[in-house]
Formats: structure tokens, sequence, C-alpha cells
């Protein structure tokens, strides 16, 4: 292994893709997922509704950390078909974590919205699907905004979680340098995350201000 | 004919009873003024009309058309009420305009969507063939509605750029958009300044015409004085009284309606 700065920044850049990676495959799933649990936690058919807050319970009570293994070696110990690919199982822990912090942040968006809005819509002859989409949805959105921002900050660092099931994300990649008595790419690797975060802060607070035409 | 009859409606919540029959009728062109203390019942009648409740028993009748009858248990779809609801419109305490879009649109929406979905199942509407046409057509209206509640300046505003009284004219303009066969106002300067109620109350009066049938609840006594052609006095989910405002505000005969009243004269 090569120890210039510039391999070795190849190296942990390499190593970062999988951090990004890990990044958007979650929200791109963890997103949309999050809502189909929020109709579970708001549903008015009361088995479904204690099932999903449960789930909910569960995953926001116990470590990602401890997840990750659990979803690793589960299908492997059950079923006795282990993970082919390490990466499928940090991904399918992040989305199933993620989801239940989204979810519970939509509840809360969709919650504050004021029962006046829905009825509005309904006097006006407008269906369910239409205050959802028209009314309801874009109200939510700028509510949100904020707590999700806050939950997308906190997944670019939680990606280097994924080490502990050995996917070669960029700490990982570090640490090997580190094994080597190299202990600067350890703390190097602070500044890809910096640098991550902190274009995500300012295309977040960018939309904040977008959505700030209106009061309420 | 009655453009309106309501026959015996019952509404409980639970143990409580809120509305012990309620029967009226009313012609088409004439504004009904509903008062009484908070409590009777006023708002639950408003909202049983425009289905945000369902009755418990008793008959609303439009034209000659049956829109609930208890009678009939079938139970009633989604769609069903949506096209029920469409002869009324209601005006809310707290306007619930729609924040994120401007005045304009707030008046436009409704009809905007309900345009669409008459070309999706290949009908008309308001004789416009055309989405282009309706659109045209529903801009048309709207701005005439601004220009009419007086804001025909404030299209491009936002809610949250409006004082009280506009936004409840907006709310009125937007219930007009969809042009009921009755439109019900649920005490609609309650919750402004009393400096800003005589704009909203005049818009009102403006409306009375013909052809317009309006259920207003209502705690401004003068108002409904000078604007109703009939008032009911409510009373712990029963009509107390009920007639012309001469004999209903002026002299009363229920000794609950002159108690209520004596407030108001000091």
């Amino acid at each position: 292994m090569g120890s210039s700065f510039a391999v070795i920044n190849i190296e942990l850049l390499k190593g970062f893709w999988f951090n990004i990676y890990i990044f958007f495959m979650t929200l791109i799933m963890a997103l949309p997922l999050g809502l189909v649990v929020t109709y579970g936690s708001m549903s008015k058919f009361k088995p479904l509704k204690w099932l999903t807050k449960t789930l909910v319970w569960v995953i926001r009570g116990t470590p990602l950390m401890l997840q990750l293994f659990v979803v690793l070696y589960m299908p492997g110990i059950v079923f006795d078909m282990p993970f082919r690919s390490r990466m499928t199982a940090a991904l399918i822990a992040f989305v199933i974590n993620y989801s239940a912090y989204f979810s519970e942040i939509y509840r809360g968006g969709i919650e504050s919205i004021s029962k006046g809005q829905y009825e509005a819509g309904q006097v006006l002859g407008m269906t369910r699907a239409q205050i959802f989409f028209h009314i309801i949805l874009f109200q939510v959105l700028k509510r949100i905004i904020p707590p999700i921002g806050n939950e997308i900050i906190t997944l670019v660092k939680d990606t280097s979680l994924a080490r502990v099931i050995a996917v070669a994300e960029v700490v990982m990649v570090s640490t090997a340098y580190t094994s080597e008595g190299l202990i600067w790419p350890l703390f190097y690797t602070g500044v890809f995350f910096l640098v991550f975060s902190g274009i995500l802060s300012l295309l977040l607070s960018y939309t904040e201000k977008k959505m700030d035409y209106y009061k309420g | 004919m009655a453009v309106l009859q309501i026959k015996d409606i019952h509404k409980d919540f639970g143990k409580t009873k809120v509305l012990k029959g309620i029967s009226f009728s009313l012609e088409k062109g004439e504004v009904l003024a509903i008062i009484g203390s908070s409590g009777s019942g006023k708002t639950t009648l408003l909202r049983c009309l425009n289905f945000l409740e369902t009755p418990s028993s008793g008959e609303i009748i439009v034209g000659d058309e049956s829109l609930f009858n208890s009678e009939n248990k079938s139970r009633i779809s989604d769609e069903e009420i949506r096209k029920k609801r469409l002869h009324f419109g209601l005006v809310f305490q707290s306007f619930n305009l729609f924040p994120q879009y401007n005045v304009l649109k707030n008046v436009m929406i409704a009809q905007e969507l309900l345009a669409k979905e008459a070309f999706k199942k290949g009908k008309e509407y308001n004789g416009c063939k055309t989405m282009e046409q309706a659109n045209e057509y529903i801009k048309n209206k709207s701005l005439d509605l601004l220009k009419n509640v007086g804001l025909f300046e404030k299209t491009k505003a936002y809610p949250c750029e409006l004082s009280g009284g506009q936004k409840q004219r907006v709310a009125i303009a937007r219930a007009l958009g969809l042009s009921p066969d009755i439109l019900c106002f649920d005490e609609p300067t309650s919750a402004l300044d009393p400096e800003l109620t005589g704009e909203v109350l005049k818009v009102i009066k403006g409306l009375k015409s013909s052809d317009s049938t309006m259920i207003v609840v209502t705690h401004e006594i003068e108002f409904a004085a000078e604007v109703a052609d009939k008032v009911i006095f409510m009373s712990d989910g029963v009509i107390a009284e009920e007639g012309p405002p001469s004999q209903v505000i002026e002299n009363p005969k229920n000794e609950r309606t002159k108690a209520f009243l004596s407030r108001f004269h000091g």
C-alpha cells in the first residue's frame, strides 16, 4: 500500500464512496418507506397501529450498531441463508432504522396540521387524496424540513457504522493505515464528513428559505 | 318551493345529545339567522348540513332531492357525500384559508380540481369544453368574486399578509366559487377584532339577493335583525323560538329568548 498524501487520499475517497452510496440509497428508500410506517402508526385499525408502534419503539430504542449485526447474522442463523453481500445487510439495517425515525417526524408534521384545513377541503368538495396532495402535503413538508434535515446530517455520520460489519467505508480504510503506524488518515476522514455535511447544510437551508414565502 | 327542508334532525355525541329534533325550511333567496348561546347546537347543526358530521337521525332535503335520510341505512360512499356537500358552502369562524396559496389560488383551487375531474370523466365544466377554457372561466369568475368582496388589489397576497377581515372575505369568495345552493356562515365575525367585523358583515349583506340562500350562525344580533328574513333562536339543542326578526328579536315570547337577548341590550 502506497503512503503518499495523494495515494492515501484516493484510497480514502474509494472508502468514502461507500459512505455516499449508503447515504443516498438509505434516503431513497427510507424517505418513502417512512411514510408507509406513518400510515401504520396512525392507522385506525388498532392491531396494526400497536404493531407499528412497537416496531418503531424497538428500532429507536436499540443501537444502530446492534441492528447492523442482527440484520447481518439473522438470515444465516434463522433460515440458513447468510447474506452474500455485507453492503446489502448494511443497507437493510440503515433503511429500517431511518424509516422509523422519519415516520415519527412525518407523524408529528401531519398531526400538526389543523383539522380546519381538512374540513375546508372537504366542504369545497375535494377528495381525500386531493386534500392530502394539494392542501396538506406541502404544509407538512415545510414543517418537517428542519427535523428531517437534522436526521439527514446524522445519517452522513452514521454511515461510518457500516464498518462494524466490515463494509470498507472511509473510517475502516483509514484504520488500516493506523495499524501501519500512520494516525493522520484516521483524523483526516473527518474532513470528508465535514465537506459532505457542509454541502448538505447549504442545500437544506436553501430549501428552507425557498419555502419561507408564507407563514403558518 | 322550499330550497331546504330539515326534518327532525338529532345528533348525539356518545351520551351527549347536542341536537334534539331540529326542523325548519328555507325558501330560495331567504336569509336565516341562527342565534343562541354557546353550546346550544348552532355550529353542530351547520356541520350536519355540510356533512362534516352525520346526524343521528332525521332528514335533509335540498330542492326535491333527499340528501340525507336516517331511514335509509345503506352506507353512503365518500363520492356521494362529496356530491351532496356541493349543495352547501361553509365559511368557518377561523377562515381556514390555505396558507401556501395566494388569495387568487385559494379561490380557484377547488374549482380547478372539479374541472379537471369533470374532463377526466369526459364531461363539460360549466359549459367549458377544454381545460384552457375552464382555466379562463375559473380565473375570471374568481377575480369577479374577489372584486365583489373588495379584494381585487390583494389577489397576489398570501393569507399571512392579510388582516382577519380580509381573510374572511377571501374565505367567502372561495365558498362562492363553487356556487353552492345554500351558503352557511359559522360565526363569521367571532374571531375578528371588533373594528374588523363591519367589513365582513357588509360583504355578507351585499350577497343578499333573490337567488342566494344563506344561513348565518351569529352573535351579531343587530346584523341578524337587519339582514335576516327569518331568525331561529336555539337553546339546548332545540329551536326555542322562530319567526321574522321583528318577532323573535324585537318581541320575543319565549323566556329563554328574552333572557338571551337581554344580555345584548344591556
